[in-house]
């Protein structure tokens, strides 16, 4: 009667074991720390032409559609608050996972997929290397501590817009009014918000798309089906996520 | 009664020992009962359809999957309750050759053959003679030439070629073939079976080969490797070595156990179809 829900049930409980062992293996020799530098400069480095690009336009395209609402209230000055504010706690977070997780988590499922399909994870097992220590803590470890490198750098990158949008384009206020109310509107538990969920986000990136890379079955055809599982899954849950820590924050 | 303490003895000390296996893959079953011993020494010929489960077998073998039922020991341990950690150290001692090779196609050729040597921890190759066994392993395949090349710029037979130098730099006791010779030239099959014999005869290694070739398992049972002359000749006593099993296997189960003689005067329909071939 309840065969349906058997497919999903195995598709977590592999998911969960697989987290559980990546996570553990950080813990345990021997490491890899050659193929986390590796992971750290194509999820890092790799993704900063595009981060820095997204970011920017993002603090331009918020300052252009909230300056038409904040001249009706007079409030025109505050544009620095708005930009910092929903930029920090929100769409720096948010834009930069869904970006990363369309670069990396599909490049994760689709390059562990092609070894699982050619036999490589298997060879490895064979040859005396667990590929979860290999493979999936690698690109783990990566991912968490380059993601929010990544915000960071794209959230200043849109204030840069939203100062160039507002002060420069359309003279809503001056720089140093700019600067100063997006600094005075921020407080700690937005800052703990927008570090804490692309840690989060990270996570989930790496290891939805390490898992469907390694539960990768039906050959090229099947490669191609788990890299677009990966980015779906991965991009949904961060959509999800952040609702559930922006509500976390909220009830502080 | 009780086995006679001899055979007992050699039951202990057989390599492989598959008791009842099962494996299931959801409702679909892939190993449907197998029992089977490998002697030291020995060689077992795996032959079967494309489906019939020869590849399960041989991952089941290596414990890279676990039955549902059943036992398989490795060198006379029981794989079942072992962690992954420990299985590592009974897989040193074997080598396996993948059907499409298996090699990492981001590595190069001396890494993928030094990969064992450097990952395997019972092993412990030290760094300096790293590029001599790599060299060695390779050089028995006939492709020292090839260290720095990556496997995308090698050919199918090349890449089996250094899949069987991989397989043997650990100087394992039992090595499993899964196919060597699927979708290859006649000439180059011939080459990768010589390899093999050669493997087998000059370091008396264990041997399981699964294939849906007759050709490969008449080849290993009724020639030698001569290593003055670096070629195959006929058997001694001009015939087959006894010490050469035959297996039939068809969806999942073996349907055949037995002697050349036996597979080629076999009337079942599907058996004789893998002994006709060669006379075709």
């Amino acid at each position: 009667m309840f065969d349906f829900l058997k497919g999903p049930i195995y598709t977590v409980q592999t998911f969960y074991s697989l987290a559980g062992r990546a996570l553990a293996n950080i813990f345990k020799r021997p490491h890899y720390w050659d193929d986390v530098a590796i992971q750290m400069d194509i999820v890092g480095v790799g993704s900063l032409p595009m981060v820095l690009l997204i970011g920017l336009f993002t603090g331009a395209v918020i300052t252009l559609q909230m300056a038409r609402a904040l001249n009706q209230y007079g409030a025109s000055d505050q544009v620095g608050q708005i930009v910092s504010i929903t930029l920090i706690r929100e769409l720096g977070p948010v834009l930069t996972a869904v970006l990363i997780a369309g670069r990396n988590a599909s490049g994760m499922a689709s390059e562990l997929g092609s070894m699982k399909v050619t036999e490589q994870i298997d060879a490895m097992r064979a040859l005396g290397t667990d590929p979860v220590q290999k493979l999936v803590t690698p690109r783990l470890l990566a991912t968490t501590i380059m993601l929010p490198v990544l915000v960071i750098i794209s959230d200043f990158m849109g204030l840069i817009g939203g100062y160039f949008t507002g002060c420069v384009l359309l003279a809503l206020t001056s720089g140093s009014q700019f600067w100063n109310s997006a600094y005075r509107a921020l407080e700690i538990n937005d800052i703990a918000q927008g570090l804490i969920k692309p840690t989060v986000f990270a996570m989930v990136i790496a290891l939805v798309g390490c898992h469907y890379g390694m539960n990768t079955t039906g050959g090229t055809q099947g490669v191609g089906r788990a890299t677009t599982q990966a980015v779906v899954v991965a991009s949904v849950w961060i959509i999800i996520l952040t609702f559930f820590i922006g509500k976390f924050f909220v009830a502080l | 009664m009780a086995a006679a303490p001899s055979a007992t003895a050699a039951l202990a000390d057989a390599p492989l020992r598959m008791q009842a296996v099962t494996v299931r893959f959801g409702a679909a079953t892939a190993l449907d009962q197998v029992s089977l011993t490998l002697q030291r020494g020995e060689t077992v010929i795996i032959l079967g359809a494309a489906g019939s489960g020869k590849t399960v077998l041989l991952k089941t073998a290596l414990a890279l999957i676990h039955p549902d039922e059943g036992r398989v020991l490795l060198f006379g341990e029981d794989t079942s309750r072992m962690k992954e950690s420990a299985l590592f150290e009974l897989r040193s001692r074997m080598g396996i050759l993948f059907q499409e090779g298996g090699l990492f196609d981001s590595l190069t050729i001396e890494e993928n053959v030094a990969y064992p040597l450097r990952n395997q921890k019972s092993l412990r190759c030290p760094d300096a003679d790293l590029r001599t066994r790599v060299e060695e392993a390779l050089n028995f395949v006939e492709l020292g030439h090839t260290l720095e090349k990556v496997p995308t710029e090698l050919s199918g037979g090349m890449r089996r070629r250094v899949g069987i130098a991989r397989a043997v730099v650990t100087r394992p006791e039992l090595v499993l073939y899964d196919s060597p010779t699927a979708g290859l030239d006649p000439i180059t099959a011939n080459n990768i079976m010589t390899l093999i014999a050669k493997e087998r005869d000059t370091r008396g290694t264990t041997t399981a080969l699964a294939t849906h070739r007759y050709q490969d398992g008449h080849l290993l049972a009724n020639y030698r490797y001569n290593a003055n002359t670096g070629r195959l000749e006929a058997a001694p006593n001009g015939g087959q070595d006894l010490r050469t099993r035959f297996l039939v296997m068809g969806d999942g189960r073996i349907v055949f156990e037995g002697t050349q003689d036996e597979l080629e005067a076999s009337t079942d329909g599907y058996v004789s179809k893998f002994a006709k071939r060669l006379t075709e």
